[in-house]
């Protein structure tokens, strides 16, 4: 792999490492010493970069920042779309409190993450902790297959998995059924206490590819003078996987539960195209809320608090991620 | 235990997950080519009909949906990857005030969702009437991506020799010949990597074609494919085909790319 790509690309909750990972490849940085206590390898002073720098920020100002902005205004009032708002202040974050159905949708999303960020990342780590003591060929090509959920619209993996969850002709209930388990054989997306949990193993197929992967190559770069050495002092398989094996995996297992945290948090195209957040309000999640209320049912303010909600939640968690993660690495 | 029940052990688990993630997709495509109007269920194979295909595309829309998807990626993926490698310049070689605020900013916005801007970004579009455009579809994606995009230019320009870029100065080259001449050569990896994602994410967008697009014509393939769903529940095939037809691009890259898109997701690339 090559050094530019060394945990690059984590938002904001890795800066600091990346700086360190990548400002150490570039040569000439320890020259320029601390004097000016300045990491950053560019040198010379260039008024020009944001000649560089404005087309790019036109189009992530006008069509990122800008919108950002403008919700955080709309937030403040009631208003259908058509008809004057009116200005309520902040009762549209008192509502993602006080309004139970809201409040369940920010429930439904961190019992999401269990089984989009844990259960994928525990997947990940059993993997991980096996490829430690062994030598594995073939594992690029294990690699492709378990990446390819990853690479797949969310919108046909919500066909596939419809087709697979269907009461009458789908493979699951057909399976149960021909091995005399037909009492378990149910409507996987309309039972009000098993939707959710069936949704969220779609998350689970989706996501623990990517764990895995992230996770064994976290392995391979752990020396094997520390393995040798947890052998030499006579640890199995269990204490070498907690005394070396987990530690070390300690960056890598934080870029896994950010990403798929994310993306539990956001999930949108999944709920609106298995359940459309039925049955009942059982699989409601925020990201359909914004969009049920914005264009469904004329709420556009509270649509808009519940987006930046979601935004203030994802950021509280990488940090938080990062954090653990980070405090972890100095003790 | 020995090293060969571990090995053992090792293959097992690595063999019964590959199986989890693959069985779906064979069962997609097996369900695919079932017979027309076949009723034996998702994963059932009875021979290949590769009707079904013809009948997607010219019943089910599907050439026009791919068309649209098609139009918008190649739009999205070219713009924000040129205005990425300038504003990854930048940030990656050059010295200026502001670089670390406006790159703090670029990453708070890295983690903005889409999903967090569609309801003033629906809003904005209709008072340009630019919803129910491809303008919709193209512009706040270029925004989204250049965020990621820069991101990782900047990455790999940081990690470019300092003496390269001296040189070329020395030289008497300008910093525009510099980044083209120079600079793109080397970085011509971390580009397609960065455009193999940059396409995955455009093709599989569904939310903001969702909310801006109500012509049928202007429809990309994952939106064209929810509604396929919503018409067609009974024709399995049919709906499997349209799925298929759908996932087939970026599934196609990634088997040629595959390299690329693992080093990418594994480096934990998001985009808003």
């Amino acid at each position: 792999m090559d050094s530019h790509s060394a945990m690059s690309s984590l938002p904001a909750s890795v800066a600091g490492s990346v700086d360190d990972v990548v400002g150490s490849a570039a040569p000439g940085v320890s020259r320029r010493g601390r004097l000016r206590s300045d990491r950053r390898p560019p040198g010379e002073p260039r008024r020009v970069a944001y000649v560089y720098l404005i087309p790019a920020f036109l189009f992530f100002g006008g069509f990122v920042l800008l919108p950002l902005v403008h919700s955080i205004w709309l937030s403040f009032f009631e208003w259908d779309g058509i008809t004057p708002g009116t200005w309520v202040g902040l009762r549209n974050y008192a509502d993602v409190i006080s309004d139970g159905e809201l409040r369940a949708s920010f429930v439904h999303a961190l019992i999401l993450i269990f089984f989009y960020a844990v259960i994928p990342v525990v997947i990940g780590l059993v993997l991980a902790g096996s490829v430690a003591r062994v030598e594995v060929r073939g594992l690029t090509f294990f690699r492709v297959i378990l990446f390819l959920p990853q690479v797949i619209a969310m919108v046909v993996v919500a066909v596939m998995w419809r087709m697979i969850y269907d009461p009458g002709n789908g493979p699951l209930n057909q399976v149960l059924r021909s091995v005399g388990l037909s009492d378990l054989a149910t409507s996987w997306l309309g039972d009000f206490n098993i939707a959710l949990p069936a949704v969220g193993l779609i998350g689970t197929w989706v996501w623990y590819g990517l764990a895995m992967v992230l996770l064994t190559a976290g392995v391979q770069k752990i020396p094997h003078s520390l393995f040798d050495a947890a052998r030499v002092d006579g640890a199995g398989p269990v204490r070498e996987f907690f005394a070396v094996t987990l530690p070390a995996l300690r960056g890598e297992i934080a870029v896994a539960l950010t990403l798929t945290t994310i993306a539990a948090l956001r999930n949108f195209d999944l709920i609106y195209l298995t359940t459309k957040g039925g049955p009942g309000h059982e699989t409601t999640v925020p990201a359909f809320q914004v969009y049920n209320r914005a264009f469904m049912t004329g709420e556009v303010g509270s649509a808009s608090a519940i987006g930046l909600t979601l935004v203030a939640l994802i950021f509280l968690i990488t940090f938080g991620i990062t954090r653990v993660a980070d405090r972890g690495g100095q003790q | 235990m020995t090293s060969k029940g571990e090995q053992s052990i090792t293959y097992l688990i690595l063999g019964v997950f590959s199986l989890i993630a693959l069985l779906p997709i064979v069962g997609i495509i097996f369900t695919a080519v079932q017979a027309p109007g076949s009723t034996v269920g998702f994963g059932h194979f009875d021979g290949i009909h590769l009707g079904n295909f013809a009948r997607a595309w010219e019943q089910g829309n599907f050439g026009s949906y791919l068309k649209s998807s098609f139009i918008v990626v190649i739009a999205v993926v070219s713009v924000a990857s040129v205005l990425s490698l300038m504003a990854g310049y930048a940030f990656g070689v050059m010295k200026f005030r502001g670089a670390d605020l406006l790159f703090y900013i670029l990453l708070l916005g890295l983690m903005v969702p889409m999903e967090a801007i569609i309801v003033p970004l629906y809003y904005d579009m209709r008072d340009f009437a630019l919803t129910d455009t491809y303008w919709a579809l193209i512009l706040p994606q270029i925004g989204t991506s250049v965020a990621f995009g820069t991101f990782w230019m900047r990455a790999f320009f940081r990690s470019v020799p300092r003496s390269l870029v001296e040189a070329s100065r020395i030289d008497g080259a300008s910093s525009w010949t510099t980044l083209w001449r120079v600079l793109l050569p080397l970085a011509r990896p971390a580009v397609l990597t960065m455009c193999v994602l940059l396409f995955m994410w455009t093709w599989n967008e569904f939310l903001l074609a969702l909310v801006m697009v109500s012509d049928e014509g202007l429809r990309t393939a994952p939106l064209g494919l929810s509604f396929f769903q919503g018409r067609n529940q009974s024709d399995l095939a049919l709906l499997a085909t349209g799925a298929v037809i759908v996932a087939a691009p970026v599934v196609i890259l990634f088997v040629f790319l595959q390299r690329h898109f693992i080093r990418g997701m594994v480096t934990g690339a998001v985009k808003g």
